[in-house]
């Protein structure tokens, strides 16, 4: 095997003295007493302070003095309060689980809400939709928290006074005349769009403008040129051998990821026999979590992907790449060309540009390549996004001329997301009525006359439409928290029609379903889905093409630094902004958490601020401390500071921010301090907003801004130092070249540790490791022995699992500070590997929870026994019996362990130990609202103990009991861990590996090839196996070649048996 | 020979088979009983109007009784027929539907009717008036205070001894010429002091751990209830199943206490207690008729009138089996799953009045428990998994007799509990 490189930091790239010094530590800092040393002589260390002796009695005297206090007084009474009257269908302890769906601005999902006692604590996906087929997003998985935030609006208004309903209709009816407009987001729901129609028919004069904060006006656009709809088709990645990417970040933000991620993991699944894989070549400006995952990754400028484009279209119709000098890009632009060609009718082309010509030249490239009909469908279109930028933007116009009476806002919030915010607000002023139907205070809002907060998904009655004829259902899975009403309820009412949305949407459905039984039948499975989607193709308009190629070839390249506005994974547009378990999740290609920054390449990072990172100590200056240098960034007379990250695989002349940060405080404690507002540097041209803009100036203004990066939290190192005990990855080619490849190799490295391995037959090492290589004895695993299994090929680092975990497990939110730190708690977290060349690498993605090990170093080292092995292979952790010593976490060579090193979840006895500690995120997770999200089955972590991934023991005791009761053995069926479960991807495999039928048994047997455990050389045997990452790039091997890697090997196994030898020599 | 031994083996199995036949009769009379409080009890008492009829004399006012099996089988059913008397029984309840027991045999309602018969009228005097069973003799034969007696007696003797022996060396040492020391008080003697002091701190050692580990137990608890349920009448006397009320037992983590229509369910009929007196603990006599009119109090129901369930208020029992939060605790696991009963924790509650906890609810008595008490390895079909240790009970590697304890499989593990 190739000895690739994998890194996770800069210093680790370098062997860097702070990074050797740092590895070596388990916590990042030293003990906290230190830190005060407001009593300590200047040099001293605790224990030569003055009086540690008498504080140490005093903490004694205290302790003892409020444990005996504590404990003498009386057993408080409890209560037991049964129902008055038992609901049939709700057992108190039971789960029941109703099917309904996530919807949020455009983003359709649907699912399945777990409801515990009355209420909702977790969101699973829905199997029956053939769209998301039960996979989830991280945002979708944060979704319950929203529900139980405490900054929601609890009652409607008037200016901002509490007010009625009624009141609120009366006003509303005298004054909505002419002239009104309603403002939204995407709608989804058929329904909806009916009583709008409804409301618009009844009131004259009045319009309905869909505006999207990030939209896709220029694919709307296009499609509506060329092919004479202004429609967005639907995309079938699964269909496609060749995927190329402008920029498109469609597994992360762009249109449907969920459905998306769902589909390019059908094209990465390897079967070992039978070797083949989609190939996926991506464009891109500013790193993205999709260029992350592709096979080949190219780097261009924002202004140049016209060129690309065209150069692009230029080759499918073989005629060469023409207009592109940079011969990277160039061989870049072949290579696609040559993968889309050979797979005519197979290939897919997708860009996430918001310029029209690039859209209509992809939809050529389409046509050319045979994509449409095939993987496209223009018969089952999407409606994710409808909204197109110009017709708010005249609408602004309109509200500025005094033009329009009354406006109404539902889900869109233009005055934050508006790259002119200043003209919406002066617009809002002059108009009459505002009302907001927003769930929270957010920037329009707080502008409007009138609010009544809509209530959330999980609380309404609805109905989505993400594609033609796929429709998804809502049903409240709990009463209304506060004073809401829904949008829909309150236009009815305004267009005079008596009923209320749920029985209009009801006898809506009961008459297209034949009958109120069909509607209550189909509530149950949550979805209705046509019997099968009809492919279509469209012609397209040649002359469309032929002027967007005139009007691309135009345009020249800037040659000045651009800039690039992109989405989060977790922020999104800014709705996951107040949701504190998607700022605390690390950011799939940063791992950066609550904030946002500039992103620019290592090559910008030398020029711009001086920091080389191939020299060692610059790369520790930039890393090792969270303080990163402060940019000004200017475009356009616009500006904003912001601190500055290093991502490899940006382009050099580009930089990145990310939207969604610097919101309005009376969204909640998580926007307070995180992030700046980054909409105003958008541009409008023509009443389209571009995320891109050239012509920008960074100046570096000498101060600093901790990021609360968590890159190189956790880090563990190996031996070898190239982590190819810790991450396997090889090319396609070199697979079905030698498939065995990695299997040798793990077999030539057990034999070395291995008792009598020379004499061995080949692999017999791998199946005798387990005895032979250890003086402990092996146990018996009679009954189950739970194990799992992570495709690397399938995992694309959304962080779906991370805030599933989040969720499942009642794993706190600990806040930037304590992050900075390196404190955060996640039990599961998303490694990300690069390897290869640094303006440009390889990524991939490695989750990493406790590995479960059979023989657990931790498990020898606890004082207390709190860390043991159970007899059905799980590293158990008892928190009670924990005293905290952290000898556990030190001895783990992975580095899942996680201590609570404050009160994060208010479980003390004492409130005062969090004041001053944690800060308002944290003590706002604490509150009785938001607590309602804690998962009753799962214990909540006190200060001072160790927590770690449990394999979701309280899932697995619940399946064996399911089938306890109906007498029959377990099966796959009842068991799926939180973060498996989560998985769009289904990367994650879990399941009773003594069960030769079971999914875990049979991943291990099929992928012999691919499969190695972490740090395996250790002895610890992991219950969790990987499978390598498999690449479809064509050259063998990217650092050396086969032969030099022959002698390569023969050499490495000499020396370790001769450093073997020696060792036992001693 | 041979002629006398078959006819000796045709004599046992005749006498077996009467004997088991005579066991079944015996059965079905108390079958009768309990099937009687399980199926019928919630709508019919044998001396009263409910919201079925009495059913003293059942058989008699049915002119056949193939006619009865076939009503209480399927009521609905057998209306249709267009039976009279079913017609005019239908009417005369105002068109209550009787539920359907298909599952009842014809022998079952036989021994229901049997039960039924053994029932006295009402007014007469309980047969055998209330048969004491005798106070339960105490006979823990305490034999703490004799050791301590003993105990004392050997001190004493040992200081007499001691006394004895000093002043026998002090007599000795005179005659040898060694000068005598001043005597030390015993209360100034170095190996009294130590020896004293080492006693207390054992004693005190000792007594503080016992109290600390009962910290936070609450064994024989037994707080005043809102409303005085007794166990001793539901549960016992009137045999009602458990999860009549307990309804979540079976199937998940909490027992669940019954709601207050749950409980309208018999007390919308049953408005007074006629049975033996319900004295508390300490001595008080309980109204138990005006314990029901608390029950309607909650419940907003006025007597005479029809109930309307909108109109009740849950009742704030005080919970008595508290667990510590961080101690995951399953009845289906314990009741569906292990099939043990609910005496074994409950203990004797049938014959409680007001609950009391029986365990002290510790870890060292659940792990005592889980070390001794045997899975369902062979009935539950999901330990057949465990195929090693099916080999080895058959193979008398393991001893059969003990079978499968819960340890065994792993239930003294942490996170069988604590997650």
């Amino acid at each position: 095997m190739e000895q690739k490189k994998h890194w996770q930091s800069f210093g680790e790239l370098n062997k860097s003295e702070a990074y050797n010094n740092e590895v070596q530590n388990e916590f990042k800092e030293e003990l906290p007493f230190v830190e005060d040393e407001s009593t300590l002589e200047k040099g001293e260390s605790f224990l030569q302070a003055k009086a540690p002796r008498r504080d140490f009695l005093k903490y004694v005297g205290f302790s003892t003095a409020a444990a005996a206090v504590a404990a003498s007084c009386e057993m408080p009474i409890k209560k037991s309060i049964p129902f008055a009257n038992k609901p049939e269908d709700i057992a108190p302890g039971i789960a029941d689980y109703y099917a309904t769906t996530y919807v949020q601005d455009g983003d359709v999902v649907s699912v399945l809400a777990k409801v515990r006692d009355g209420r909702p604590i977790k969101l699973e996906g829905n199997d029956l939709s053939p769209l998301t087929g039960g996979g989830t997003s991280a945002r979708v998985q944060a979704a319950v928290l929203d529900l139980y935030d405490t900054a929601r609006l609890r009652f409607p208004t008037i200016g901002v006074k509490e007010a009625t309903f009624e009141a609120i209709d009366k006003a509303i009816a005298s004054e909505l005349a002419g002239n009104t407009v309603i403002v939204t987001s995407s709608i989804t729901s058929p329904t909806t769009k009916k009583v709008v129609a409804q409301f618009l028919a009844k009131h004259p004069g009045s319009k309905h403008v869909t505006y999207d904060a990030v939209s896709n006006s220029a694919m709307l656009l296009a499609n509506e040129a060329c092919y004479g709809k202004r429609v967005i088709p639907s995309y079938h990645f699964e269909k496609a051998k060749a995927i190329v990417s402008l920029s498109a970040d469609f597994l992360g933000t762009w249109l449907n990821p969920v459905a998306f991620a769902k589909q390019y993991a059908v094209g990465k699944k390897l079967d070992e026999k039978n070797p083949a894989m989609s190939k996926h070549i991506h464009f891109e400006t500013v790193a993205s979590m999709t260029g992350s995952n592709a096979d080949e990754k190219y780097l261009c400028r924002p202004s140049e992907m016209g060129l690309v484009a065209a150069a692009l279209l230029s080759a499918v119709k073989g005629t060469g790449v023409t207009g592109v000098t940079d011969e990277k890009l160039k061989a870049g632009i072949e290579a696609a060309a040559k993968a889309l060609t050979a797979n005519q009718g197979a290939a897919l082309v997708v860009a996430g540009s918001d310029d029209v010509n690039v859209q209509i030249l992809v939809n050529a490239i389409n046509a050319t390549v045979g994509a449409n009909g095939t993987t496209i469908n223009f018969g089952t279109t999407v409606n994710y996004r409808q909204g197109v930028d110009s017709e708010f933007a005249t609408l602004v116009d309109d509200m500025n001329a005094g033009k329009v009476n009354s406006i109404l806002f539902y889900g869109a919030n233009p005055v934050y997301t508006w790259p002119n915010a200043e003209k919406v607000k002066s617009g809002l002023a002059k108009v009459k009525t505002t009302i907001s139907f927003n769930a929270k205070l957010d920037e329009t809002t707080a502008l409007c006359k009138y609010v009544i907060p809509a209530p959330h998904f999980l609380e309404s009655w609805g109905d989505a439409e993400p594609a033609t004829g796929y429709i998804s259902f809502l049903q409240p899975t709990i009463s209304p928290l506060f004073k809401t009403r829904a949008f829909e309820d309150s236009l009815l009412k305004w267009s005079g029609d008596a009923s209320d949305y749920t029985t209009y949407l009801k006898n809506e459905w009961s008459a297209k379903l034949g009958g109120e039984a069909a509607w209550n039948k189909i509530l149950q499975a949550g979805v209705s889905n046509p019997a099968a989607e009809t492919f279509a193709g469209a012609t397209l308009n040649a002359t469309a093409v032929s002027s967007a190629l005139a009007a691309v070839s135009a345009t020249k390249p800037s040659t000045k630094i651009e800039l690039v506005l992109y989405q989060k994974v977790g922020i999104g547009v800014g709705q996951g902004a107040a949701n504190p378990w998607l700022q605390e999740l690390p950011d799939p290609v940063t791992r950066a958490t609550w904030d946002n920054y500039i992103i620019v390449s290592p090559a910008m990072a030398k020029s711009l601020l001086n920091i080389d990172l191939n020299n060692p100590g610059q790369a520790d200056a930039y890393e090792v401390k969270p303080p990163k240098q402060v940019v000004k960034l200017t475009v356009d007379g616009k500006s904003i500071e912001l601190p500055v990250l290093i991502v490899p695989g940006t382009h050099p002349q580009t930089v990145g921010i990310a939207v969604g940060y610097g919101r309005a405080e009376a969204l909640g404690k998580s926007v307070i301090g995180t992030g700046k507002n980054a909409y105003p540097l958008a541009c409008i041209e023509n009443g389209n907003v571009h995320f891109n803009c050239s012509n920008v100036t960074l100046t570096p203004t000498g101060e600093t801004y901790p990021v609360a990066l968590t890159q190189t939290h956790f880090r563990y190192d190996t031996e070898q130092g190239n982590r190819t005990e810790v991450m396997k990855e090889i090319s396609l080619a070199s697979y079905i070249k030698h498939p065995t490849e990695i299997r040798e190799e793990r077999d030539h490295e057990f034999r070395l540790i291995t008792e009598g391995g020379d004499k061995m037959k080949e692999f017999e090492a791998l199946e005798k490791f387990e005895k032979e290589a250890t003086i402990y004895p092996v146990y018996d695993r009679p009954g189950i022995k739970w194990g799992m299994s992570v495709d690397l090929n399938s995992c694309n680092g959304c962080g779906a699992c991370v805030v599933a975990c989040n969720a499942e497990n009642n794993v706190s939110v600990v806040g930037k500070p304590e992050v900075l730190r390196g404190h955060e708690m996640h039990w599961l977290r998303i490694d990300k590997y690069y390897s290869g060349d640094m303006e440009n690498p390889k990524v991939v993605f490695q989750p990493l929870m406790c590995q479960h090990c059979d023989n657990a170093p931790c498990e020898n080292v606890c004082p207390v026994a709190a860390t043991n092995h159970s007899s059905e292979g799980l590293n158990q952790m008892t928190y009670n019996r924990c005293i905290g010593t952290r000898y556990c976490a030190n001895n783990c060579p992975f580095k899942v362990r996680r201590f609570n090193w404050a009160d994060y979840t208010g479980a003390d006895s004492f409130s005062d130990n969090q004041v001053g500690v944690v800060n308002d995120v944290v003590l706002d997770m604490n509150d009785d609202l938001s607590r309602m999200v804690l998962n009753p089955d799962v214990t909540v972590r006190s200060r001072g103990v160790i927590e770690k991934c449990s394999f979701c023991v309280q899932r697995l005791q619940a399946a064996k009991l399911d089938a306890k009761k109906d007498s029959r053995p377990m099966v796959d069926a009842d068991v799926k861990v939180a973060c498996q479960q989560s998985c769009p991807t289904n990367a994650i495999n879990f399941g009773n590996a003594n069960d030769k039928h079971s999914a875990i048994s049979k991943v291990r047997v099929d992928n012999p090839n691919r499969q190695f455990y972490v740090l395996e050389q250790l002895h610890v045997l992991p219950n969790v196996t990987y499978l390598a990452k498999v690449r479809n790039i064509d050259e063998e091997h990217a650092a050396a070649g086969h032969d030099s890697k022959a002698e390569h090997k023969t050499e490495a196994a000499h020396d370790t048996k001769a450093a073997h030898k020696t060792e036992a020599a001693h | 020979m041979t002629i006398l031994r078959s006819l000796a083996k045709i004599v046992s199995i005749f006498l077996l088979i009467t004997l088991s036949s005579s066991i079944g009769n015996h059965l079905n009379a108390q079958d009768g009983k309990a099937l009687f409080s399980q199926n019928c009890a919630s709508c019919h008492a044998v001396n009263k109007k409910l919201t079925g009829p009495a059913l003293a004399g059942v058989e008699d006012r049915w002119p056949e009784k193939k006619n009865l099996y076939a009503w209480i089988k399927n009521s609905a059913a057998f209306l249709k027929t267009g039976d009279p008397y079913a017609t005019k029984l239908y009417e005369e309840y105002n068109k209550t539907a009787m539920n359907n027991f298909p599952g009842l045999s014809d022998a079952d309602i036989d021994a229901i009717l049997a039960y039924i018969k053994t029932v006295p009228a009402a007014g007469a005097a309980p047969a055998g008036g209330a048969a004491v069973a005798g106070a339960p003799t105490e006979d823990q034969s305490d034999s703490t205070l004799v050791f301590g007696l003993l105990t004392l007696i050997l001190a004493v003797v040992s200081l007499i001894l001691l006394q004895v022996n000093s002043n026998l060396k002090k007599l000795s040492d005179d005659k040898v010429g060694i000068p005598a020391t001043d005597p030390v008080p015993f209360f100034r003697n170095k190996a009294y002091i130590a020896f004293i002091a080492i006693v207390l701190f054992i004693l005190g050692g000792y007594m503080t751990t016992v109290g600390a580990i009962d910290l936070g137990r609450s064994k024989d608890y037994q707080p005043e209830q809102p409303i005085y349920y007794s166990h001793k009448v539901h549960a016992g006397v009137n045999q009602i199943n458990c999860q009549y009320c307990h309804t979540g037992t079976y199937q998940g983590k909490q027992a669940t206490l019954p709601s207050v229509n749950v409980c309208m369910n018999c007390h919308a009929a049953i408005n007074e207690y006629k049975g033996e007196p319900l004295v508390r603990e300490n001595g008080d006599v309980v109204d138990g008729t005006n314990e029901i009119k608390k029950l309607y109090k909650y419940a907003g129901f006025t007597e005479g009138q029809p109930w309307d369930p909108s109109q009740a208020k849950p009742i704030e029992w005080v919970r008595i089996h508290n667990l510590p939060d961080h101690v995951y605790f399953n009845h289906a696991q314990h009741v569906n799953a292990g099939q043990v009963a609910c005496q074994q924790c409950h203990g004797d509650i049938q014959n409680m009045g007001e609950v009391k906890q029986f365990s002290d609810l510790s870890m060292g008595w659940c792990i005592n428990c889980h070390r001794q008490s045997e899975v369902k390895f062979k009935e539950n079909g999901f330990y057949s998994i465990y195929e090693t240790f099916h080999q080895d009970l058959k193979s008398g590697k393991l001893d059969s007799a003990k079978g499968i304890t819960v340890e065994k499989i792993g239930g003294t593990e942490c996170q069988k509990c604590h997650y």
